[in-house]
């Protein structure tokens, strides 16, 4: 009985211990990078020009562009990378090492962007207009994916959804010629699989992975199909009006902000509403107490006589209807014709963002907004021409996405009954 | 849990030696076991039933997208319809002979008794062999993650990086005879599928991030990776500014079965893979770790396993087998590779997979079905007009019907003898 | 509300989980539905409380005739129904989950009236002596407090009949007592109560009348009165019960398991086993007494290597072992898991397979990494037999056994090889009456062979019964080591419920480690 037994202050998580020496490492390399490899070759006297207002924008105040010396930005990112880095390795932030995580990252982030502007101007406002723009449908799917899992069906089909309704968006809004049928039209093919969904989930009490994974091929397939079937003959079905953009008197007019979030169309401000609905219906409503108590404990709803598959059916339509609405978004909010798998595993990156965003609907939109300015840079610097391949900006965005998943899951929980077909007996 | 569905195929081999032995007479409640001919039927039946299904609702989908017959549809109802069984008729008649060719070629290449005109007869049968051989590995691919309890959704970016280090070694290393050469590209193929296996591997097994949205997340990273490394000079061919490698030496491919028909010994390797993963899963000792740790991941750490060791390993092992799906693409049909060499293979081993019930044995028949479809396909797009796609949907319905194998009865009002739960086969975000 | 059950039959596939029962239960009366695990007790209740609809019978609720095809309309009619699992959400407030499916609401878009509720909580809390605080997280709570959140959701919807499914088993004999209390002021207050238990004193101190269940009928209806602890349990069983396990007295050896300053966490990083100290030796059975959640559970995956102390030693045969599955299990641990279906084995795997769950990759079952098949069914065979496993083959899945038989598989596979330390938890909970005193007879033997043993158990019957010493935990220490002779359920429901009797409390200042020298 002689081993040696811990002082009772030194309960430490070893697991805890080693993340906290990783992240640590991980700010020092960012550092490095940043002292080492981004300033060379580069002009002492160059400078990287941030532009604030939107090109070809006349009214508004007035912001001047930002303007910084190259190398000496640089420097300074290395050294409060550095600087983070070796508190972290010294004693640690405690509960707060997320925060300093971000800021680390965004730090490192215009560390970047400011060597990839190095003697050019570079639309900083550009990339933020472009952020919202490339985060849109990733809300809307992890608004989907939200409301499913909030009752306890994983939503994987969002993905599919949100190609279906981009489909059917631009063929009905092209047929009809009425760009708001289209939408209607979207948000009822979203429904319906979104029904068959649920049908497969609650019904046939199929793997829910496995019945998303159906509706994203059985998606591609029959889109992929009609489309070259139909819409390669006959063009006009695929040329639909796009919604224009509604600039909202005033807020639009606030530098920075307005151009980000009130210069949009009809699709971003039919956001903010579903945002705020959602959050208010979700936390404040009997609605969202017993759509949570279904997703958590749905044995527990059922003794006091919620209708527990009836709410998950309900839920998961509505997550279809949020889905195929904003599928429409990349025809009619976007790019105005329909190509074959356009959405490009968007689907899955709004599953991502409601993940990061702990379930929420606004963690979800702020964490689409992460995504969103990954793809933004990565669109905005493959304009530059820099030093980078094109294939490996590309890759940016699902590579954020699996990091995110990574660092992030088991450290946010999901609803408790997530995934689990609900038996009576 | 159904019956069929636990009992694995080593244990029914050896049921007749085994069942009762126990020492004492089992309780009358129990029912006398079903025989082996009734079970096989009825394990039959849902997956027989579920193509059916799917290729009627894939006939439907052609009429319906045909424009003109809702043109004529009120004119001339009758006419339409005929037309539209026509069509459907001529699609599916053109799909099946090209699968499996057609008796009439037969008849007349028999009655010339030109050997030439023979072997080409069997041309349609020898592509649905070559065009099964991939669909055998990812489908192996994927059903070795479902048995360790895994979603591979990334068998098509394992196939891909696999295809691209087996092309590598294809052209980059000359001078061997094939039977070095065409082994040590294969093991490169495996050698790149496991490592893009490993990714998602580790990362669930140390930070719990599932599966399906990293192997997602690692698909279209693939993509953009062979995007990249097919424009690198001395992988691009010379000459070409589109993305395509080199042509990979002729030491490295597949040697034909048949002298003239392409289908080739990769074909074999498939099955050996089968016989391998089949010994491996169910009487090896990192099989038996691999099951437990899918049908129940703490019992198994109760057990002492190691659940992250299990998890890595199978992940791997499912990568290469998908890269191997790559090394009978690259080393047996396009030698060389392009962007578009995997058009959703991957996918089509989650149709297989289920189809199989992730069993081995069943994975070859699986695959020789959704092979006859893709080798038919291509000529009835020709045929008929009736796009490929049509093939992506009747799998993805046919992986509809199989996984929900309740709704097939449903349709059909097939009883079932004793109750039977669902299939699953992964977790929720937490696990 | 007066409740009468008529002839209910309930069938599930292969069982007849209730047969023609005949229950009734009078206004303001306390009725007790006796009975061993599995003889159809909560069944009865799902059926009466609308999670199951009968097969044949009827259920009449003040002589009209009802039909309950969902718990909604049970609660409407008055039937309130605290489950042995409780039906509570645990992210949600005290308030949320009372208010759940009854929510006050105003507005057009039902936006939840979280402050009439509230008060209406308070109310109800305040009349009926149930202290509670309706902001609290309830998985926050401990568990009494859990139950008393629940029959505050009955008492919200106003039921006049109250179902308590096992209430006691999660509870300190103390809080027995304050639940008595409950039932007694709701009794007072006209509220009809039918209590579901197994625990024969209980029974006899707070019904009325008692009605004994065996394997899905009723056996007979007496009151507290007419029966006796003897006569209620021979009817619950169907023979006389021998109600002790025939042991010679122990001889205990050289310590095998000794652990010294144990610190634990649970699984949300909460201090579970604080500073423990414990001895086991070789040829001696101590168990571990205590309430559900005072550590057990975390101090057993600690000795098993299924979780890592923060802190202090185990050693086992005086060595330290690396804190991991496997090598715990070859210096001679055998763990039979407190949750047999989570833990123990693994359901989609066949009985053979379940057998040599952590010795498939030894001799004689493998070679390198390949399995010896014949080998594994050859030793499968012989446990079979000689476990008295009961199966039609043993290449059926372990998940359609029933609870007895699993358990046995477990313990099979646990007993039959040779052991220095065998740490079981919880080993009979659930189990029927001739399965317990099989796996009783079972760990006597194997500590008559040498092997220490560790037994942890919430049923003071069970701990009476195994004990060589009684090792009471509470709040993640051993509060006190009581040798059976002077152990009475008084003695241990005050040292479990974290109260030190004063002769006692000097002794275990002194040194709650020494195991003291009870052989001499």
């Amino acid at each position: 009985m002689t081993a040696a037994v811990a002082a009772p202050g030194a309960i430490v998580d070893r697991g805890a211990v080693r993340r906290q020496r990783i992240i640590g490492i991980f700010y020092l390399l960012l550092a490095a990078i940043a002292a080492f490899v981004l300033t060379s070759g580069i002009a002492p006297e160059a400078t990287s020009t941030f532009a604030l207002k939107p090109a070809g924008s006349k009214t508004g105040l007035d912001i001047p562009n930002l303007v910084v010396p190259s190398v000496v930005t640089l420097y300074a990112v290395a050294a409060l990378c550095g600087f983070l880095g070796a508190i972290q390795l010294v004693r640690g932030f405690g509960t707060r090492w997320a925060v300093v995580l971000g800021i680390a990252v965004a730090v490192f982030v215009f560390g970047f962007l400011t060597w990839a502007a190095v003697g050019k101007s570079m639309s900083l406002i550009g990339i933020l207009q472009l952020t919202v723009v490339k985060a849109l449908p990733i809300t809307f799917g992890a608004l989907s994916g939200l409301l499913c899992e909030r009752a306890g069906v994983v939503n994987i089909a969002i993905e599919g959804m949100l190609l279906t309704g981009a489909f059917t968006g631009a063929v009905v809004g092209s047929a009809t010629g009425n760009n708001i049928v289209g939408l209607v039209a979207a948000g009822f093919v979203g429904a319906a699989l979104g029904t068959l969904l649920a049908v497969l989930a609650i019904r046939y009490r199929m793997d829910q992975i496995i019945a998303g994974t159906v509706i994203n091929i059985f998606a591609a397939g029959i889109t992929g199909f009609v489309s070259t079937r139909v819409l390669q003959l006959h063009r006009e079905l695929n040329e639909p009006q796009r919604f224009p953009q509604i600039p909202i008197p005033v807020l639009s007019e606030i530098p920075i902000i307005g151009p980000m979030f009130f210069s949009g169309n009809i699709f971003l401000y039919a956001l903010f509403v579903l945002i705020g609905l959602i959050h208010y219906g979700l936390f404040y409503t009997r609605w969202g107490l017993r759509v949570r108590a279904v997703g958590e404990h749905p044995r527990a709803a059922d003794t006091v006589g919620i209708n527990v598959l009836g709410t998950r059916y309900r839920n998961v339509i509505l997550g279809g209807i949020v889905a195929g609405v904003g599928g429409a978004y990349f025809t009619l909010g976007s790019t105005g014709s329909f190509v074959q798998d356009m959405t490009a595993g968007r689907g899955f990156i709004g599953l991502a963002a409601m993940i990061f965003g702990a379930w929420t609907p606004v963690g979800a939109f702020l964490a689409s907004l992460v995504f969103g300015f990954a793809d933004a840079v990565q669109a905005r610097l493959s304009i530059l021409n820099i030093a980078l391949p094109s294939e490996f900006l590309l890759m940016v965005p699902y590579l954020v996405t699996i990091v995110v998943v990574a660092g992030l899951v088991g450290r946010v929980r999901a609803p408790a009954a997530d995934g689990r077909p609900y038996e009576k007996e | 849990m159904t019956d069929e569905q636990h009992v694995d195929p080593v244990i029914e081999a050896d049921l007749p030696t085994g069942a009762g032995s126990a020492g004492e007479p089992p309780p009358p409640a129990a029912a006398a076991p079903p025989s082996r001919l009734a079970t096989a039927v009825r394990g039959l039946l849902v997956p027989v039933l579920a193509v059916l299904s799917a290729l009627v609702i894939g006939a439907i989908i052609i009429v319906l997208s045909d424009l003109t017959f809702f043109e004529r549809l009120s004119a001339d109802p009758g006419g339409a319809l005929g037309d539209a069984l026509g069509s459907v008729w001529s699609a599916y008649g053109a799909l099946i002979s090209g699968a499996l060719g057609s008796p009439g070629a037969y008849v007349e290449a028999f009655a010339s008794g030109d050997s030439d005109q023979i072997i080409s007869a069997f041309n349609p049968i020898s592509e649905t062999l070559l065009a099964a051989t991939p669909l055998i590995f990812t489908g192996l691919a994927v059903a070795l993650g479902f048995q360790c309890g895994l979603f591979n959704i990334g068998a098509e970016g394992q196939l891909y990086v696999g295809a691209v280090a087996a092309t590598f070694v294809g052209f980059a290393v000359t001078g061997l005879p094939w039977f070095i050469h065409l082994p040590l590209a294969v093991a490169a193929g495996f050698a790149g599928g496991a490592i893009w296996g490993f990714v998602p591997g580790i990362l669930k097994a140390k930070t719990g991030a599932h599966e399906v949205i990293v192997t997602i997340m690692l698909n279209y990273t693939a993509y953009r990776f062979v995007e990249f490394i097919l424009k690198l000079p001395g992988y691009q061919r010379e000459g070409r500014s589109d993305p395509i490698s080199k042509v990979t030496e002729a030491s490295s491919w597949y040697p034909p079965l048949i002298e003239g028909l392409r289908a080739n010994w990769g074909f074999f390797l498939g099955l050996a893979a089968v016989f391998a993963v089949s010994w491996l899963l169910f009487r090896s000792t990192k099989g038996f770790e691999f099951r437990a740790v899918g049908f129940n991941p703490s019992a198994a750490r109760y057990a002492g396993m190691s659940i992250a060791g299990s998890t890595i390993l199978a992940m791997m092992i499912s990568g290469g087998l998908a890269g191997l799906a790559g090394t009978g693409i690259v080393l047996g049909i396009t030698r060389s590779l392009t962007s578009g060499v995997s058009a959703g293979l991957g996918f089509d081993g989650i149709a297989i997979a289920l189809m199989a019930r992730a069993r081995p044995r069943g994975i070859i028949f699986a695959a020789l079905l959704f092979g006859a479809l893709r080798a038919g396909a291509t000529p009835m797009q020709s045929a008929t007009g009736i796009p490929i796609d049509l093939v992506v949907v009747v799998q993805a319905l046919v992986i509809m019907f199989v996984a929900a194998p309740a709704l097939v009865r449903g349709i059909y009002r097939i009883r079932v003898p004793e109750a039977t739960g669902t299939e699953v086969f992964s977790k929720g975000w937490g696990s | 509300m007066r409740l009468e059950l008529r002839g209910i039959t309930k069938r599930f596939p292969g069982v007849i989980a209730n047969q023609d029962v005949d229950l009734v239960v009078e206004p303001g009366e306390i009725h007790a539905l006796l009975g061993e695990n599995g003889a159809g007790k909560t069944t009865l209740m799902n059926v009466l409380y609308g999670l199951y609809q009968p097969d044949e019978g009827e259920i009449r609720i003040d002589d009209r005739v009802v039909m309950f095809h969902d718990p909604g309309q049970a609660i409407a009619a008055g039937i309130g129904m605290v489950h042995q699992h409780f039906m509570l959400v645990p992210v949600f407030t005290v308030t949320e989950n009372v208010m759940l499916g009854v929510e006050s609401v105003r507005g057009p878009l039902g936006q939840l009236d979280r402050p009439t509720a509230r008060k209406r909580i308070i109310e109800i809390s305040e009349r009926h002596n149930l202290k509670i605080d309706p902001d609290a997280t309830v998985e926050d709570l401990p568990v009494g407090v859990r139950q008393r959140v629940e029959i505050i959701k009955t008492l919200y919807r106003r039921s006049d009949l109250l179902v308590l499914d096992e209430p006691t088993a999660v509870l300190t004999p103390q809080e027995d007592e304050e639940l008595f209390e409950i039932m007694r002021s709701l009794k007072a207050g006209g509220t009809s109560i039918v209590f579901i238990t197994h625990k024969l004193n209980e029974v006899l101190e707070i019904a009325d009348r008692i009605t004994v269940l065996r394997r899905g009928r009723v056996v007979g209806s007496t009151t507290p009165a007419e029966a006796t602890r003897e006569s209620l349990a021979s009817m619950m069983v169907g023979r006389p019960v021998e109600l002790v396990v025939e042991k010679t007295p122990a001889h205990p050896g050289a310590p095998v398991l000794e652990v010294h300053g144990l610190v634990v966490r649970d699984d949300r990083g909460h201090v579970a086993v604080d500073g423990l100290d414990l001895q086991v030796r070789a040829g001696e059975i101590v168990v571990i007494a205590g309430v559900q959640g005072n550590g057990q559970t975390e101090l057993v995956d600690a000795i098993t290597g299924l979780r890592h102390p923060v802190a202090g030693t185990i050693r086992i045969g005086g060595a330290t072992v690396r804190p991991e599955p496997r090598p715990i299990f070859e210096a001679g641990v055998a763990h039979v898991p407190e949750d047999r279906l989570e833990d123990g084995c693994v359901p989609g795997f066949t009985i053979v397979d379940n057998l040599v769950l952590n010795t498939y990759y030894r001799a004689p079952f493998s070679r390198g990494i390949r399995l010896d098949r014949e080998a594994i069914e050859r030793s499968a065979t012989e446990l079979v037999a000689n476990f008295d496993i009961r199966t039609p083959s043993m290449f059926v899945d372990i998940g359609d056994l029933s609870g007895g038989n699993q358990q046995k598989v477990i313990v099979a596979r646990e007993f039959s090889r040779p052991v220095r330390l065998l740490v079981a938890a919880q080993p009979t909970r659930g189990l029927d009456v001739g399965s317990v005193e099989y796996i009783h007879r079972r760990i006597v033997a194997k500590r008559d062979e040498g092997a220490a043993i560790l037994i942890v158990s919430t049923e003071l019957d069970e701990v009476l019964a195994l004990a060589d010493r009684i090792a009471v935990m509470y709040q993640g220490r051993i509060v006190d080591i009581v040798e059976p002779e002077r152990a009475t359920p008084q003695l241990l429901g005050m040292l479990m419920g974290g109260s030190l009797p004063l002769e006692s409390a000097a002794a275990a200042s002194v040194s709650p480690a020494a195991p003291g020298d009870p052989g001499t």
